[in-house]
């Protein structure tokens, strides 16, 4: 299990493929003192460029190799006529400054995903100008921000409220706009407590982040009591997308009360992750907001002409240098085309079925603290398993690995001790969740007779357990030359 | 475990030890475990007032990040110079070399606020 | 449809649930029961799924049809075919955050990669594994700043790029931060004759200089200016929109920039209509603790090899919350990859020969256009790849570009709309990619529209040449 050679090693001046012609000096157009002396860039030949990336890939866990139970994640298949669509040359190569009347293509698609998201979930417009999730939270509290400045109230209205259970992006993007942020302690039956709720709502109350199913699989089912009392004390509700697959076609954030809301189109709509990105983060928002949504959206006049509308005086403001991340606005709505009506609802119907059966085989050998049916992911706890054995969740997710299968989201959310969060998407054929489950059956069997073999675990993998304290204390976060 | 005598304790899990108008600051050793391995400390700079109890810093782990809550109030006047090396001196040392920050104590009858030695080992007790 | 369960499988499912159907599962009070259709189109088999999306696609007849002289901030570059060829493996098309190092190597090891080319270009000493795009990269390194100071305010120069400065402003209004701008100077670049005077109170977290600026002149500050930035503790902040130019142009490190910032889509990534871009951010290690997104660091394992993990994470939103340095969690991870790759496929002398080739191309394409009547290059300042040119006192940009069009020719951007006194001029860009031909084309268009114009009396311009 060698390791590869880092880029910079390799190489030697004049190895480099000519892509380019030669000929041509800078000092022909730019004065010297301008002009870069250095430029330490190693040249390798284009097999070893070849070589070394299909290395690294080789090394590389993908959906495309294996399972990913990943809780909060998503990750479902990426449909290859996805790609095929996104790489045609008249989206690929398409400017962002291009001239109105010859991109009517780009931007009928993209009022067409806004209308289509719309519907979906229940909102009155969708931007998708924001980048990520988290660049759409931002978006949002900026909206919120604005939208009480509007009426006078942003000096009272301080505090953003959230679940113990949310997503950490949550209070960093509520920070991000100045807010205040207050967590509320879940109840025993790992829901947002009504009465708890009703006791941190105030005055200063600005906006309640949710999300439904919440973090833990299970569905706020006191949701409109919820978004009542949020609006009674003249807050809004926010809802994070993140869980939007357990619920298309059978219930939507706009009919529960959300004023606003963020899809991740890398999670319910079947983009790629990438290895940690680009994403794109929708932004959708109820009527009276419309007008503060981030610059541009895309609209269309009564001759059937589409157009970006920057001109909107209530606007957040731009977010980003150009539209959207607009080369997965066309794998969204390749995604949604592709299933349609049904297809979506069937895909959350699918995935809810899949995290159940799931459930009730590991809870056989797992603790689950949530003993009732879930929606798409639920949460088991290896507390019990650590007091007897040692055992973490953290040995039980590097036992995963070596048995080729991604580990579930770990430590996440804080409430559960020892937790692992398992969303196995509605893409997982029967057969593969057997084999999950068979996996992780022996790893907690082996855990009480040898727990040697899970802490040690992986032992399969071209590394080892990483020395992240090591990593933290002596940064090194580039190559350098050894010195000589 | 007893805590080491002389040193007056907060709920924040810092210890004090008051020499004069000079008190020396750390974290305890129950701190420095539960935290994991310490990457960083964040301190106010020399010279700077600090008030009782308010957050003036930031202790790191490789997973994990907590305020730092001052038990005392004054002015600045040291600053540990081995934790910017040597972070982990603090998990090797809490209560000795692993001492984090020196002030000069404006209101002595602050520590009246502090817990005893016994008092924050039934603290630490009661957390389990 | 791409849930591959079938009757038995469902039934057999639902059986070891412990429930009859499916509806059970998915019970929600009455009230928000969603209890008819979605209003999406029905299914489309893919052999007609492609046809449909085919159509949005035929009619962005801007990207397949028309030679183009677009550029600001948005670049088509040649991308060599082994870049994609490796980037859209399905391992890296379809891989997680590497969260769990131990199967994440080979990414890691990527935007390790990645971090030392964006060191390496700009010459600063740490850079994180990419953000959005080179706005949002802006607007963070003004954070940094901003967190590093203790001050409220921005100075950034009104030839940054304007949709880098309209996104600056959108996130300046989340904290209540000011943002100030400096002038342009008659030559192109910011007119720095008041900077001393404007930092002398301290008032400024960081002053924000694009270069290549968005006229594409070079306008980096004198010494002069640089003695100003460390004598007030102002954090001088570099942009740049067009990373190809770092090939050519002395790296920011070496006029005193301490944070490095911009958008590195010309290296392999696609036009795409805007997006998804890839933004770096750069800086000294003193703000190393301060940069947001994630990082990657090369360590050991277990066993003493070599292995690369996302470090400093107690920075990130998931374990700071609401203290996070930002709340920014997806970089850009594919994007980055392939400019990863591009910049190892081309090499010191790939990327310095595409450079000169831009430089050449931009500027004999200016000495053509300018030596026509009634055209005129505005600034003096050398230009990279971009340049300003004002159209002829008879006409118009407007009238000018229709008339390129109809010679299915686009043939730049009008910059009216953000600096009303250049609302006769055009930004125009050439790369390596822009032919002979093409510019003969141009040149020869704008030819027919001079001579179609009453030229007898052009007064001379300031600035022209």
């Amino acid at each position: 299990m060698s390791d590869v050679p880092s880029i910079f090693e390799s190489g030697r001046p004049g190895r480099a493929n000519a892509y380019f012609s030669n000929g041509h000096s800078l000092e022909e157009f730019l004065p010297k003192t301008v002009i870069r002396d250095e430029l330490p860039l190693p040249e390798n030949s284009e097999l070893d460029v070849v070589r070394h990336f299909t290395r690294l890939a080789q090394r590389t866990f993908s959906i495309d190799s294996g399972f990913y139970p990943l809780g909060s994640c998503t990750m479902k298949y990426n449909p290859r006529i996805n790609e095929a669509m996104a790489a045609l040359p008249g989206f690929r190569d398409l400017h962002p400054f291009a001239p109105t009347d010859l991109c009517q293509g780009a931007l009928a698609a993209t009022y067409e995903l806004q209308r289509l998201l719309s519907s979906i979930f229940g909102m009155a417009e969708f931007s998708l100008n924001p980048a990520a999730g988290a660049h759409a939270e931002l978006a949002a509290l900026l909206i919120a921000k604005a939208y009480f400045r509007d009426r006078g109230e942003n000096r009272a209205r301080t505090t953003v409220i959230v679940p113990d259970t949310a997503h950490g992006t949550n209070p960093a993007s509520a920070a991000m706009v100045g807010y205040k942020v207050v967590s509320l302690k879940s109840d025993e039956r790992g829901r947002v407590g009504v009465d708890v709720l009703k006791a941190a709502l105030g005055p200063d109350t600005a906006v309640c982040m949710m999300t439904n199913p919440n973090t833990l699989g299970l569905f706020e089912d006191h949701i409109l009591e919820i978004a009542a009392a949020v609006h009674a004390a003249g807050g809004l509700m926010y809802y994070d997308g993140a869980n939007a697959n357990a619920l298309m076609g059978n219930t939507r954030p706009g009919d529960m009360g959300f004023d606003l809301m963020h899809l991740n189109l890398h999670k319910t709509f079947s983009i790629p992750h990438g290895g940690g990105g680009a994403g794109a983060g929708p932004i959708g928002v109820a009527e009276p907001f419309v007008k503060y949504l981030p610059t541009p959206i895309a609209t269309r006049d009564e001759r059937g002409t589409y157009r970006l509308d920057f001109d909107r005086p209530k606007s957040i403001g731009q977010m980003r240098s150009f539209w959207s991340n607009f080369a997965h606005v066309v794998r969204a709505l390749t995604y949604i085309y592709a299933n349609g009506a049904e297809g979506l609802k069937r895909i959350s119907e699918l995935a809810v079925l899949n995290a159940n059966y799931l459930r009730v085989h590991v809870k056989e050998f797992l603790e689950t603290p949530y003993d009732e049916p879930c929606r798409h992911e639920f949460v088991a706890s290896a507390q019990k398993l650590k007091r007897e054995t040692g055992v973490r969740a953290l040995d039980i997710a590097k036992a995963l690995l070596d048995r080729g299968y991604h580990a579930p989201t770990i430590y996440f959310p804080l409430l559960v001790p020892e937790s692992l969060m398992i969303e196995p998407t509605e893409t997982e054929s029967k057969e593969t969740l057997d084999g999950f489950i068979v996996a992780l059956r022996e790893i907690v069997e082996t855990a009480k007779t040898d727990p040697e073999a899970i802490t040690s675990a992986p032992v399969r993998t071209v590394v080892g357990r990483v020395d992240e304290t090591r990593a933290a204390r002596q940064p090194d976060l580039r190559w350098r030359p050894a010195s000589g | 475990m007893a805590q080491p005598e002389g040193l007056l304790y907060s709920k924040e899990h810092e210890w004090l030890k008051l020499d004069g108008d000079v008190a020396t600051v750390g974290i305890t050793d129950y701190a420095q475990n539960s935290l994991g391995d310490i990457v960083f400390v964040e301190l106010p700079r020399v010279g700077t007032e600090i008030q009782q109890h308010a957050s003036i810093g930031v202790i790191e782990s490789v997973k994990s990040v907590s305020d730092l809550f001052t038990p005392i109030g004054g002015a600045v006047i040291e600053v540990n110079p081995a934790l910017e090396a040597d972070p982990a001196v603090v998990n090797r040392s809490a209560f000795g070399e692993g001492w984090l920050y020196r002030v000069r104590v404006k209101d002595a009858a602050q520590k009246n606020a502090l817990l005893s030695p016994a008092e924050y080992d039934a603290l630490i007790a009661e957390a389990g | 449809m791409y849930a591959p369960h079938t009757r038995a499988d469902i039934e057999a499912m639902l059986g070891a649930i412990g429930v009859s159907s499916l509806e059970e599962l998915l019970r929600v009070p009455d009230a928000i029961a969603f209890a008819r259709s979605l209003d999406v189109p029905a299914a489309l088999p893919e052999t007609d799924l492609s046809l449909a999306i085919s159509e949005y696609a035929a009619r962005n007849r801007a990207a397949t049809d028309y030679v183009s002289f677009l550029g600001a901030g948005a670049y088509r570059h040649y991308c060599p075919p082994v870049v994609m060829a490796l980037a859209m493996r399905g391992e890296f098309l379809t891989a997680y955050t590497p969260y769990q190092p131990e199967v994440s190597q080979g990414y890691l090891q990527a935007i390790y990669e990645w971090q030392t080319y964006i060191c390496l270009l700009t010459g600063l000493d740490v850079a994180n594994a990419s953000v959005y795009d080179g706005a949002t990269a802006l607007a963070e390194a003004a954070i940094m700043a901003v967190n590093a100071t203790g001050r409220r305010a921005i100075l950034v120069s009104s030839a940054v790029h304007p949709n880098y400065r309209e996104v600056l402003r959108t996130y300046a209004r989340g904290l209540d931060l000011d943002v100030d701008e400096l002038p342009i100077a008659t030559d192109g670049t910011t007119d720095l004759g008041t900077l001393e005077a404007r930092l002398a109170d301290k008032r400024y977290a960081a002053v924000a200089l694009q270069s290549p600026n968005f006229f594409g002149c070079i306008d980096v500050p004198p010494a002069k200016a640089r003695v100003a930035f460390e004598s007030t503790g102002t954090v001088p902040i570099a942009v740049i929109a067009e990373a190809l130019s770092l090939a050519a142009l002395k790296p920011p490190a070496e006029w005193g920039a301490q944070i490095a910032v911009g958008e590195a889509q010309s290296f392999g990534n696609p036009l795409n209509f805007g997006g998804p871009y890839v933004g770096f951010i750069a800086c000294t290690s003193e703000h190393v603790r301060r940069i947001p997104g994630r990082l990657v660091g090369r360590t050991l394992d277990n066993a003493g090899n070599v292995a690369y993990v996302l470090t400093l994470q107690a920075r990130e939103q998931h374990i700071r919350r609401e203290k996070a340095t930002s709340n920014i969690c997806t970089n850009q991870a594919h994007c980055a990859l392939v400019a990863t790759i591009y910049l190892a496929a081309l090499g010191e002398t790939g990327l310095r020969r595409a450079a000169a080739l831009n430089l050449e191309r931009a500027n004999r394409m200016a000495e053509r256009v300018s030596a026509i009547a009634g055209f005129s290059r505005v600034f003096a300042a050398p230009v990279f790849n971009e340049v300003v040119i004002r159209v002829p006192a008879g006409t118009s940009t407007e009238r000018v570009l229709a008339a390129l069009r109809d010679r299915r020719i686009l043939g730049g951007l009008e910059i009216g709309c953000w600096y009303p006194e250049l609302g006769d001029c055009l930004l125009m860009t050439a790369t390596e990619t822009t032919t002979d031909a093409e510019i003969d084309a141009l040149v020869a268009a704008l030819g027919e529209i001079a001579g179609g114009l009453d030229l007898v009396r052009i007064p001379e311009r300031r600035g022209g040449r």
